[in-house]
């Protein structure tokens, strides 16, 4: 589990190294606050962390009623771009912002080993 | 016709990489052995993959099993290899008609008729498309799914995903307050959790509209999420509404943003009806 502060941004490497990815961020799942972040200049970091949060929130509860389980990864597709979230164990949720033609399935990938390493 | 099947089966034996799987696999279908049909069909496929017949007897078989997205995407296949493939026209013409997709239903006949202007089934089937008197023939070829179908009968108007696979308990459309439109959904154990789902997930529609404007992503297309026992996908069909697909884990991602497209186009076609 990495704790300091400054580990984190070792964290948020492994996702922003990927091709095609904006930016990443780690938000505590309770409150949506940013915990830490590595954003491209112009992204509104703790908005969009509050959102992600929010959204995160809902479809956990909207995936247990349906008895899929916990969510494990989501995707916001959008025009321009996508929105990609795992959330750790602890509660903390990892953010990625990436282009539209990202390679989708590496940053999942990323996303997953970045979740593992905050715990 | 047991004799037939022993002394295809034996010829196949012989000659596995022969045709004669086609006319075995089609006799199994006719029959109702739809696994063994399958079987047939799947290992023929295997060795003849470029094969449009291959594709179409596949299709008819997925389609006799009520697995009609994949016996969509077989006829698509057989089309992308045999553009004037009647069998496979007949076929999409009776999936677009199960979905109430009239239009594109005729559309699909038409091009049939223009190969095989003869076949009575073609005729039949349009007329019933054009909304006429005629229903299915005693004259149609029973291999035909045209005609040997549920599909030829009245279309399920009131039902949003009427024909589509899980509208009764895998997809849901709800309105913006989370109140549910059309469809179903059950847990695993088979609960009718329609309700409680709904109830999420009202609002996420807008949400996942703020959060893309917020980043400067345009629109937002689709919400795909993995879950341990099973995968969701969101969709707005138009502005303001959200449909829901529910598959098990098996599914792939893909496959259900597939799934979730035709659904789409369902739940759109609905919704401009209710307008």
């Amino acid at each position: 589990m990495t704790s300091a502060p400054a580990a984190y941004g070792r964290v948020l490497d492994l996702v922003t190294r990927v091709r095609g990815v904006r930016g990443a961020m780690l938000v505590a799942g309770d409150d949506g606050l940013v915990v830490a972040e590595q954003l491209m200049e112009g992204i509104k970091g703790p908005a969009v962390a509050a959102l992600a949060a929010s959204l995160a929130s809902r479809l956990r509860r909207a995936m247990e009623a349906a008895g899929v389980g916990a969510g494990q990864f989501w995707h916001l597709q959008a025009e321009q771009g996508a929105l990609l979230v795992v959330p750790a164990p602890s509660g903390v949720v990892v953010v990625a912002v990436a282009e539209p033609d990202v390679n989708v399935g590496l940053v999942r990938l990323e996303l997953l080993r970045a979740a593992e390493a905050v715990g | 016709m047991a004799d037939d099947v022993k002394a295809l089966s034996a010829e196949l034996a012989q000659d596995p990489d022969s045709l004669v799987f086609l006319r075995l696999g089609e006799l199994l279908r006719a029959k109702g052995q739809l696994d063994a049909a399958h079987r047939v069909a799947l290992t023929g496929l295997e060795r003849h993959p470029h094969l449009a017949d291959a594709h179409d007897l596949y299709a008819r078989i997925l389609a006799d099993k009520h697995d009609f997205e994949r016996a969509f995407d077989e006829w698509d296949m057989t089309l992308r290899i045999a553009p004037d493939h009647v069998g496979a026209l007949k076929g999409l013409a009776f999936l677009y008609f199960k979905v109430g997709d009239v239009q594109q239903a005729a559309a699909h006949l038409e091009a049939a008729q223009r190969v095989a202007p003869d076949d009575p089934g073609i005729v039949q089937a349009l007329a019933l498309a054009h909304g006429g008197e005629g229903g299915p023939g005693p004259a149609s070829p029973a291999p035909e799914p045209m005609a040997s179908s549920p599909a030829a009968q009245p279309l399920e108007e009131a039902r949003v995903f009427a024909g589509l696979e899980g509208a009764q308990e895998g997809l849901l459309l709800l309105d913006p307050s989370g109140r549910v439109l059309g469809g179903a959904l059950k847990d695993p154990a088979g609960r009718d959790v329609t309700d409680a789902v709904a109830a999420y997930l009202a609002g996420v529609s807008q949400e996942a509209g703020r959060a893309a404007k917020l980043l400067g992503l345009g629109n937002w297309t689709g919400l795909a999420a993995e879950g341990q026992h099973g995968h969701v996908h969101l969709t707005p069909p138009t502005g303001s509404a959200l449909l829901l697909v529910v598959r098990e884990r098996a599914v792939p991602m893909g496959r259900l943003a597939i799934i979730a497209q035709r659904a789409a186009v369902a739940a759109r076609r609905w919704l401009e009806a209710q307008a």
